[in-house]
């Protein structure tokens, strides 16, 4: 800490210009005068919070900031200094266990995360010294250091790779502990290196840490004696990441840019934004209600105390005098020192350890997830990760759904379907997995032909343009497979080839070129080789490539071949192509890319270019420039990029088709039962969005669809903003104001008489709504546009930018009722949304891990959202509903009678119950119960939750937790207190009440009351508990028994310490006397009666949900079995029939 | 702060062996959230039947201690003496000084016995918080340590104004009742004494266990108190309060322990004497009855009433009617409600049944 506050101090000038200069080596540069060796931090990770000298201070400061713990802390301190009715010990006990609970916790983490730091500081790495290596522990490596790491070792820090062992000066690389990619990614020496690292002299510039793992600016001088200092310029492929694995790659030589706590993985995994759950903030409420209880019973028990003294005879009666300092005290202190003292009598109001029962119960709670064995994906071998315990129960909350659509609705297991070159369409074989259909009548395979020319460059442009690799693994048997040609075995060469690549459509596309004919053997130093179909290896040198990015939705190759042309490859998204092209070619495949879109698949337009040397040395150079950039690297790249892709000429498009996920429909279908509604947010084509969404049953035959697109903006031949504005009108008054009010909670199958809507909009459409121009009223768009979404029963929107997903989530977030949001989403351009929305669940999808490391929690498929959902939240929800509920009635019926003593005292803040059962009462008589029930309890089986997805609107809008069945608890919270006092009250009009003649106290008296409290509070958790395992009958009978247990031994034994022997053998007096245990009986079933009563009248679940289940089975039997694809399953099975 | 889950993120964050283990969840009952359980549901069939039989056990409870409260007799003799009428007026003065007063009664049966003598006082507030701290138990258990140092809870009857420790110290023991009470039958004119035992009427653990007096000091009693002064408001030292019995003295005083148990509340009464004894064993017979009073305890200050209670106990303790009728109440409660639900679930859940079959 301090060393990097120096380093703020001392290196301030390096930060203020945004870049660090490391000297390679450690060696001084010839360009500098004066080397000044700056001061970087080491390479010790310090993930640990505390150490041991620090861990008691600290880690009670952060307890202590929580209000709750302030508050006893208060109280207690209160007690210490105030003459007050119960010791310090009382409210001490208890602050203390929880605090200590709490504190091994934490202190247990820090003890793994030490654990796990020192295993990584002290991990042996070698370090060039002089030219040798030399070990090191890891946290020893400075900024600056070269070293060296040898296969399948992790990298130590964060290293520019100088120098590997491979002759085509890369390295392989995987990034699974990373970002869970397992595929191995090349990575690139700094280019032109000198072989011998010791003789180098060079200083690398780059900016400052930053956690973007895939970015990185920097700038490389190196100094040779008689040359003028070379400039490279370093990119993230050069950069070697912490915690990354070498791998294919024996030895490389690495200098360490970004050290200890400063590299991208440190800077990853501090701090993630917090989410509260709205249970949470339920519960603050309720805690000032009984804040406010607290403070006005205070100040009742006060006044009415000085009123009462006011009387005759009554301040000081001759057998109480008031000790002398007692009549020193000025009499406002007093009343405040009163006030004080019945704060502390009453403290137990506020439940000290629910704060700690719901943390052990959502801790406790989430590995229900993780244990959970349908959330196994086999292919995967993982299941369900919890990333977060906090929002358990607001999986029960969730009223809308944002669904990325690639990779979530579908597979994103990409198969190459069809093409279309220079507007004639052509078919894959049909391979033996696939079932195979066309929709517009058979079109043979090569029935229309292209030109041969035009096949064979488009061919040529699959198999060039792409970032795919191949799997190092069998080389050798590469050739021999390959000279069978593909028509005879179109799949096996397929299969055995591993095909690497960030995106599947790359795959998929390459894999369809391969069925054609055209072979991508693999890219080789710079040299790119494809087999065409004379069997002859084609070679091409690799000169650039313009990688994919989401804004632009293409990605080009430049590539040179042998014949010595320079060409330009580029695929990307029909909308992004088709500007770049001349006019004419367009026509003749927009037909396809439509038609194709429509059937669900995936397109991709191809379109090349011939470069002119001029053209290409102007496009080189500014690539370069663009390159060596520090600042604004992306921007003036995407410049050039958009410079060098422009008059190219479309030679066709592709389809491929990404399947649906395993039971989308279903699930989609049980989450539109359960009343959320499902928005679908992709960066996908309308058209392809939209058939995913009639596949995924969210958009039915019957659904009108209203559509807010450019297309439809467009077409009236005005002004979009004019358009924009008839239509939103429009469509407001279609679907919010002539819509029948309030159909939520009937399901959707019955309300069919009402129109349904589909709601429609795009990524520019959606930008005109809520970035409108100044002159157009802003807010009243966005709430028309709001409505009209909140009315329909799914909306689609398509072209989404990863930021716009953001913004739509927070938009219906913000709304009006704050609505639970839920984002699913399973690639890093979902990250923006699932951040945002309240729970963000991450699909352990292909596109990497960014979505579920970003995640609150991450399940393997879509299919595993119905059960998170209706089954976990839903239990979820009511368990910590119930547990909050209970607590606070616990605590108000605990300390009512306390409360109505004082009117029977004198107000002198005499306790009712011993400091013992003070003390104990929260911690030991009545917590384990409620924790096992708000663990185990499934008021409704999983499987009927699982079956009726309406169920969960029974729980919706905080249904357990909002004032009315918070009012419900407290009357019968106060109900109960009522009997328990008043109830022993009459009793001991009589205090003759053991056979012998002999009379109770007041500590029997409150040991009666306690009692029948303590059996009332476990039997009313008894009667609200439906599913008793034998942990339940364990902990609830348990509970009993100790208490029974405890008060004998407490009562048995004068205990040493204690200066008032007050509960000696009252127990086992009460016990004696048969008038007490009838009261106790009489009291806790009168306590219970209203609530048994009440459980009888409500709607009866057994016999209702056995009934359910049978329906829902037939229900499955009849819907069925596995994913379907929708327009095939469609049409084939129309075929069968027809 | 709180976050529970940190631990799992930074063990991965170095864990770097790659996610290759097989995760596959345990199968077992616990973790699948499957473990047999017992479902029970408060339905029409359990809770009417239920109901039916708490009330009917209820009722019958009910008739048992209803009969029995009343065939417990008892008798209040209110003595304060505020009325000028009444014989202790004269006692309310300041200026009396050990006054005796006497209340007549006539019993016209028989008054069964054992009869329990009670004392009892109204608005006094025995369970005042900083009344009931101030004792010290240590002293209470014979520990002589205490004697010279009382502990500060008997403020302000820690020490008197010379200084001299109060043994028992604190309000509880200062403010003991004081009044003592003589029963006498008017047997043809004359005054037949009424035996009031005046053992076993406080908790046999305070007697035995709880409070012990100091061990002899050379063979005398009084000796283990020298240096200690009685409390402000006695008029005896704590070794002699009873002078007919030598083992009733001390901390061991019956009375003494009776007192020290704190009431519940302000209204309450406390066990003076049993008659169960000679001619008395059967109970009090018919006949007129005079209470011959020691009056000395001063509750007219304050607004209180000072009483004293005849009466016999059964197994449910004194009277006390609260508890038959609240269980006759509660049982004819659980009754109704049981009808009135027959009669709805009659009406419209066995149609409903039906259908579902």
């Amino acid at each position: 800490m301090l060393r990097r506050r120096l380093n703020r101090l001392f290196g301030g000038d390096e930060k203020r210009v945004d870049s660090r200069t490391i000297y390679v080596g450690n060696r001084p540069c010839p360009a500098t005068e004066t080397f000044i060796p700056p001061k970087f931090c080491d390479n010790r990770i310090v993930s640990s919070k505390y150490t041991i000298w620090n861990f008691l201070p600290k880690n009670l400061f952060e307890q202590f900031r929580r209000i709750a713990n302030f508050y006893f802390l208060i109280i207690f301190l209160v007690q210490v200094i105030v003459d007050t009715p119960t010791s310090p010990v009382t409210s001490g006990l208890p602050l203390f266990f929880v605090i200590t609970v709490t504190a091994i916790k934490q202190g247990y983490e820090d003890w793994l995360r030490h654990k796990a730091d020192s295993e990584v500081n002290k991990y042996p790495v070698r370090v060039l010294e002089d030219g040798q290596p030399a070990r090191k522990d890891s946290e020893k490596i400075k900024v600056g250091d070269i070293v060296e790491v040898v296969e399948d070792e992790t990298f130590p820090c964060d290293l520019i790779l100088l120098q590997s062992s491979r002759d085509d000066d890369t390295c392989f690389v995987t990034t699974a502990s990373l970002d869970g990619e397992s595929n191995h990614k090349t990575h690139y020496t700094v280019p032109d290196m000198e072989k011998d690292l010791q003789s180098l002299s060079a200083t690398i510039e780059c900016e400052q840490p930053q956690p973007d793992l895939y970015k990185f600016v920097g700038r490389m001088h190196i100094y040779k004696p008689e040359h003028d200092p070379a400039v490279r310029s370093l990119g993230p492929e050069n950069l070697l990441l912490k915690g990354a694995t070498l791998k294919n790659t024996k030895k490389i030589y690495g200098v360490a840019v970004y050290t200890g706590m400063e590299t991208k993985m440190a800077l990853n995994y501090q701090g993630k934004s917090q989410k509260r759950s709205a249970v949470e903030k339920s519960i603050n409420a309720f805690l000032l209600v009984y804040l406010c209880i607290l403070i006005s019973k205070a100040v009742v028990c006060t006044t009415l105390k000085y009123v009462w003294q006011s009387q005759d005879g009554q301040d000081e009666p001759w057998y109480n005098q008031k000790t002398e300092k007692e009549k020193g005290t000025i009499l406002y202190v007093k009343m405040f020192t009163d006030f004080l003292s019945f704060m502390v009598l009453f403290n137990f109001i506020i439940p000290v350890s629910m704060y700690v029962t719901v943390e052990m119960q959502k801790f406790l709670g989430s590995f229900f997830i993780t244990w959970d064995r349908d959330f196994f994906d086999p292919e995967i071998e993982e299941g369900a990760l919890v990333n977060t315990s906090d929002l358990n129960e607001e999986l029960g909350q969730v009223e809308y759904v944002f669904t990325d659509k690639t990779g979530t609705l579908t597979q994103n297991n990409m198969e190459f379907i069809e093409c279309c070159i220079d507007g004639f369409q052509y078919t894959a074989f049909s391979s033996e997995l696939d079932s195979f259909c066309v929709t517009d009548g058979p079109v043979s395979t090569f029935q229309e032909k292209a030109g041969r020319e035009k096949e064979e460059l488009f061919l040529r442009a699959l198999c060039l343009c792409h970032t795919v690799q191949v799997k190092e693994a069998g080389p050798d048997e590469l050739g021999g497979d390959q000279v069978d040609g593909p028509a005879s075995e179109p799949l096996r060469p397929a299969e055995q080839r591993g095909f690497i690549a960030s995106s599947p459509d790359e795959v998929a596309l390459v894999k369809g070129a391969m069925r054609y004919g055209f072979t991508f053997l693999g890219l080789e130093s710079k040299t790119m080789k494809i087999k065409n179909w004379q069997n002859d290896v084609e070679e091409y040198e690799l000169l650039h490539v313009l990688n994919f990015d989401p804004v632009r939705r293409r990605m080009s190759v430049i590539v040179r071949s042998k014949s010595g042309d320079t060409l330009l490859f580029c695929k990307g998204a029909d909308s992004s192509i088709f500007p770049r092209v001349r006019p004419e070619e367009v026509e003749r495949i927009r037909m396809h890319v439509q038609r194709s879109a429509t059937e669900g698949y995936r397109t991709l337009c191809v379109a090349y270019k011939r470069l002119s040397v001029d053209e290409y040395a102007a496009a080189d150079a500014g690539l370069r420039e663009a390159r060596l950039a520090l600042q604004d690297r992306e921007e003036k790249l995407m410049a050039v990029y958009n410079q060098v892709e422009t008059a190219m000429s479309l030679i066709g498009a592709t389809a491929v088709e990404d399947r649906l996920q395993e039971e989308a429909a279903q699930t989609m279908e049980a989450l539109q039962g359960a009343g959320m509604k499902v928005w679908v947010l992709t960066g996908d084509k309308m058209e392809t969005a939209k058939s995913t969404c009639y596949a995924c049953r969210l958009f039915r035959r019957s659904t009108e669809l209203l559509e807010l697109t450019v297309r439809t903006l467009e077409s009236g031949g005005r002004r979009r903003e004019e358009m924009l504005h008839d239509l939103l009108f429009d469509f407001h008054r279609k679907a919010v104001q002539d819509a029948p009010p309030a159909r939520a909670g009937v399901n959707r199958s019955w309300s069919s008489a009402n129109p349904e809507y589909g709601f429609i909009v795009d990524g520019a459409a959606l930008a005109l709504v809520m970035n409108p121009s100044p002159d157009t009223n802003c807010s009243r768009y966005r709430s028309l546009f709001l409505q009209i979404c909140q009315n329909c029963t799914a909306v689609l929107c398509c072209r989404m930018a990863p930021l716009q997903k953001a913004q739509i989530v927070k938009m219906v977030k913000n709304s009006k009722g704050s609505p639970i949001t839920l984002s699913i989403g399973d690639g890093a351009n979902d990250v923006s949304m699932i951040l945002e929305a309240h729970v963000g669940i991450g699909v352990k999808g292909k596109e990497g891990r960014q979505a579920v490391r970003n995640s609150d929690y991450a399940i393997p498929k879509l299919k595993h959202l119905r059960k998170l959902l209706l089954a976990h939240g839903h239990l979820y929800y009511i368990r910590i509903a119930h547990l909050v509920q209970y607590f606070f009635y616990k605590n108000l019926c605990f300390i009512l009678p306390q409360f109505l003593y004082q009117f029977f005292c004198g107000c002198s803040q005499q306790p009712l119950y011993d400091a013992a059962y003070l003390t104990m009462y929260n911690i030991c008589f009545t917590s384990m119960p409620i924790l096992a029930y708000s663990l185990l309890e499934q008021q409704i089986a999983i499987e009927v939750l699982l079956d009726n997805a309406t169920l969960y609107r029974d729980i919706a809008k905080n249904a357990m937790l909002r004032w009315g069945p918070f009012l419900y608890w407290t009357v019968l919270a106060v109900f109960q207190g009522l009997i328990f006092f008043f109830g022993v009250k009459y009793l001991f009009s009589n205090p003759a009440l053991q056979d012998n003649g002999q009379v109770f106290g007041n500590w029997s008296y409150g040991t009666i009351v306690f009692t029948v409290l303590v059996f009332t509070v476990t039997l009313k958790l008894a009667l609200d508990t439906r599913h008793w395992t034998w942990i339940n009958h364990f902990v609830i009978w348990g509970s009993l028994a100790f208490y029974v247990v405890f008060s004998f031994f407490w009562g048995g034994i004068i205990w040493p310490f204690l200066k008032q022997q007050r509960l000696y053998f009252v127990f086992f007096n009460m016990l004696s006397s048969v008038s007490a245990w009838l009261v106790i009986i009489l009291l806790i079933v009168l306590s219970l009666l209203p609530d048994i009563l009440l459980g009888v009248l409500r709607k009866p679940r057994g016999p209702h949900t056995q009934q359910l289940s049978k329906e829902s089975l037939l229900y499955v039997d009849r819907y069925g079995n596995g994913a379907r694809r929708f327009p095939l399953a469609v049409t084939c099975s129309w075929r069968h029939s027809g | 702060k709180y976050k529970l889950d940190n631990r799992k993120s930074n063990v991965d964050m170095f864990n770097l062996t790659g996610p290759s283990r097989t995760n596959r969840p345990d199968n077992t009952a616990f973790t699948q959230q499957r473990l047999p359980a017992w479902q029970p549901i408060l339905s029409a069939g359990i809770v009417i039947p239920g109901f039916t039989l708490i009330g009917l056990a209820f009722i019958g409870v009910g008739v048992a201690l209803f009969v029995t409260s009343q065939k417990i007799t008892d008798l209040e003799i209110d003595y304060t003496g505020v009325a000028a009428t009444s014989p202790c007026f004269k006692c309310t003065s300041f200026a009396a000084e050990n006054c005796m007063c006497q209340m007549e009664f006539t019993l016209t049966t028989l008054f069964e016995g054992p009869v329990f003598f009670y004392y009892g006082l109204t608005s006094y507030y025995q369970n005042f918080r900083t009344y009931g701290v101030s004792k010290d138990g240590y002293q209470l258990s014979g520990d002589t340590y205490y004697f010279n140092n009382p502990q500060d809870s008997c403020a302000p009857y820690q020490y008197d104004s010379n200084n001299n420790p109060i043994v028992p110290c604190g309000s509880i023991a200062n403010s003991m009742f004081s009044d003592t009470f003589q029963l006498y039958q008017v047997v043809n004119g004359m005054k037949k004494q009424v035996p009031l035992d005046g053992k076993g009427i406080a908790w046999w653990t305070d007697y035995n266990i709880k409070y012990s007096n100091p061990a002899l000091v050379n063979g005398s009693f009084a000796n283990a108190f020298s240096g200690t002064v009685k409390p402000v408001n006695w008029s005896k030292p704590v070794y002699e309060l009873d002078p007919t019995d030598q083992a009733n003295n001390g901390f061991l005083n019956q009375n003494f322990l009776v007192w020290m148990r704190q009431a519940a509340l302000p209204k309450f009464q406390k066990l003076y004497g049993r008659i169960a004894e000679g001619d008395y064993a059967q109970g009090l017979p018919a006949g007129n009855y005079t209470l011959l009073i020691n009056y000395s305890y001063p509750v007219i200050s304050f607004g209180g009433t000072k009483k004293v209670v005849l009466s016999n106990v059964s197994w449910m303790g004194g009277k006390n009617q609260f508890l038959g009728i609240a269980y006759l109440v509660i049982g004819s409660l659980c009754i109704v409600m049981a009808m009135v639900m027959l009669i709805i679930y009659a009406k419209y859940k066995f149609t409903d049944d039906d259908e579902d079959m």
